[in-house]
């Protein structure tokens, strides 16, 4: 019975975890392979974000304070380096482009990124930010293969470079996309890059994932050796029942 | 000192004589049949969760704001700036999944070993009324956080009344206090999500659990172990093959409780979102009216019935149809102990037909929330390739459907027409010495 029980419970966890998985590669993204706990990567996405974004995308559940804390900068860097929005240490991320602008430059205010790469997943975002054609038929002139029609201008293009679409013969649909001009960084460089600004992105849309991921193993090394005690008193206590 | 707590428990017992003979019939002179398995623990469990609800809850609201312009951004000002926000907002979160997660294991515990079949009647319809309960609370909850699946899942659910001839649209306005989910829904969602339903759940668990100590508790074996042989160890009267519910069964419990933390705590702290299942991709961007999100769909304890809605169609030119589906496949649940006439209790000794049908029934259940969720319609091109995706996802999910409602329609044939064949049912639970 018991056997039994614990194999339906595997079949069980097997079908969620396939199902979850399955939900996970949804789009067939490549992996973006950011993640929260290289700090080195995060202040460099950091970087990238407060040079490349910031004028028109705000933060605004995300501290200047917080990310100080949580990239190990003192407040003397943030305030120097990043806070070019002339905000207090303790202030969250506020674009200075007005939204009715913004409205105006591109057709669409630009969202706020506090909770892109929830919303959207890290790979999406890692996706898109490698994505970007020069497209003359748009109003901004870019284009981009991930979310087609964005009305986002490309910012990076100078480290990037230029990439043009190669369509397929007799279609609109693309095919894929090439570097015609080089920009300031190798492909690989650029590559690294966008998976530092999606690290960021990834830490601002949830900060807390640096403290669960620390403490969650203490709490599940202390559930188990609960549960050992828990088990070990009910075999004393249940010794007497036949 | 010792003196002083005699002292006290005098003092009490003297205005409240009756207090510490319930505590005795409820816990140390409740005997329960000492054969429970694995599938008893997810009753206690699913207590533990109610009480991790309310509290954890209780500290949300202190720094949630009910209003339509505010809300969201105060579940994010929850997890960022709150002190350990983020672990009561996920414990809540994770809880209210894991909630049904116990639910279902009990209930199908229940269809296992006949528990709802006389004499308890009455506990599996409190029972029932708290699954309905539940279900409400968790939908209003999921409303609170004014997500853009918070949104459009609140104006599909309720548009669902809209379907009732007549009143229906006046109805739906009615249940939002507007044309569109705003915040006078919001506003009275939290009231029912915080204190009416909650109220309503605490007082049905407590008859629940009332009805349950007054038959007796089922167990693996369907025998009635007030019927068998008198006289254990603790009392000359009481059952022979009935142990205290305390300490026997609170310590034995207190390992389902270690074990199932473990998992709780695991998904809490590596997996909160649970790859999109528990907190939905599309309930990171603001309630917004004008964006409709890709897939609208519940989450995914109330796909299998969201499919069933989606699986009947509309004729005679309304849908009410599917909405009746949906509901009737849970009214079903209240009228199983009519439904199946069977006098054998246990899965262990009923007959093959039996066996097969529930194993049908649960595949289709979960296969119907696969289709609710959409995983169908993203699986069928991936396996076959081009194919009419909605036509074989219907045929699919009718098929799914159809042995759904099929269970109950082959219970009543195969418990009243002599089609079933048992197996001897022991005298006394099988692990007696």
């Amino acid at each position: 019975m018991t056997k039994r029980f614990i194999f339906s419970i595997a079949l069980a966890l097997g079908l969620v975890v396939g199902s979850v998985s399955a939900q996970a590669e949804e789009g067939g993204l490549p992996p973006s392979g950011s993640g929260v706990r290289d700090q080195a990567s995060l202040q460099r996405g950091a970087k990238l974000f407060f040079n490349y974004c910031v004028g028109c995308h705000s933060l605004k559940y995300v501290r200047y304070s917080r990310i100080a804390e949580d990239l190990g900068l003192s407040e003397q860097e943030v305030m120097d380096n990043l806070n070019f929005t002339g905000a207090k240490f303790g202030e969250t991320v506020v674009s200075h482009m007005p939204e009715a602008d913004a409205q105006k430059f591109f057709g669409k205010a630009p969202p706020d990124l506090s909770l892109e790469v929830r919303a959207k997943t890290a790979d999406w975002v890692y996706a898109y930010l490698n994505s970007f054609y020069l497209d003359p038929s748009r109003p901004v002139g870019w284009n981009n293969t991930v979310f087609p029609n964005a009305s986002m201008p490309f910012p990076l293009w100078e480290l990037q470079g230029v990439q043009t679409a190669v369509k397929k013969p007799g279609s609109e649909e693309v095919e894929k996309l090439e570097l015609s001009r080089p920009g300031k960084l190798t492909p690989e460089q650029y590559h690294q890059a966008a998976r530092d600004l999606t690290s960021f992105l990834e830490y601002a849309s949830e900060p807390a994932a640096l403290q669960r991921q620390k403490y969650g193993i203490w709490v599940l090394l202390f559930l188990a050796g609960f549960t050992l005690l828990a088990y070990m008193l009910k075999k004393e206590y249940w010794k007497d029942v036949h | 000192m010792a003196n002083v707590f005699t002292r006290i428990g005098e003092w009490v017992n003297e205005r409240a004589p009756n207090l510490a003979p319930t505590y005795r019939k409820h816990m140390t002179e409740y005997y329960a049949p000492k054969n429970f398995n694995l599938w008893y623990y997810f009753g206690s469990l699913a207590l533990l969760v109610l009480v991790n609800q309310i509290v954890t809850g209780i500290f949300l609201t202190m720094n949630y704001k009910t209003s339509a312009a505010e809300a969201f951004g105060s579940v994010e000002y929850i997890m960022r700036d709150v002190e350990w926000g983020w672990l009561i907002r996920y414990m809540h979160s994770t809880g209210a999944s894991l909630f049904f997660v116990v639910v279902f294991l009990h209930m199908f515990r229940g269809l296992m070993y006949g528990s709802y079949k006389k004499p308890r009647e009455l506990v599996w319809i409190l029972g029932m009324l708290i699954f309905l309960v539940l279900m409400a609370e968790a939908f209003m909850g999921y409303v609170l956080p004014w997500g853009n699946m918070s949104f459009w899942g609140a104006k599909v659910i309720i548009s669902l009344f809209g379907t009732i001839p007549v009143i229906g649209s006046t109805l739906v306005e009615w249940i939002m206090g507007d044309y569109l989910p705003a915040d006078a829904t919001l506003n009275r969602f939290f009231a029912l999500h915080v204190i009416a339903l909650p109220l309503v759940l605490l007082l049905l668990v407590v008859l629940h659990l009332a009805a349950l100590h007054e038959v007796g508790s089922n167990n693996p074996d369907g025998v009635e172990i007030k019927k068998g042989p008198k006289g254990n160890r603790w009392d000359a009267l009481k059952p022979a093959d009935g142990i205290p519910f305390h300490p026997y069964y609170t310590v034995k419990d207190l390992v389902g409780v270690g074990f199932f933390l473990l998992i709780a705590a695991f998904i809490i702290f590596f997996a909160p979102t649970f790859g999109g299942w528990f907190l939905e991709h599309d309930n990171f961007i603001p309630a917004n009216n004008l964006v409709t999100p890709s897939h609208i769909k519940p989450v995914w304890y109330f796909t299998p019935f969201y499919a069933i809605l989606r699986m009947i169609p509309s004729f005679f030119s309304t849908a009410i149809w599917g909405v009746l589906g949906m509901f009737g496949a849970i009214a079903l649940l209240f009228a199983l102990p009519w439904i199946d006439a069977g006098k054998v209790k246990s899965i262990r000794y009923r007959g093959t037909g039996f066996k097969v049908a529930l194993g049908l029934f649960v595949l289709a259940f979960v296969l119907l929330g696969a289709v609710g969720a959409g995983v169908t319609a993203e699986v069928i091109p991936e396996w076959f390739g081009d194919v009419d995706v909605t036509f074989w996802e219907n045929a699919f999910g009718r098929l799914m459907t159809l042995i759904y409602f099929g269970y109950f329609v082959f219970l009543w044939f195969y418990t009243r027409l002599g089609w079933e064949k048992t197996k001897p049912v022991p005298e006394r639970v099988t692990t007696h010495d």
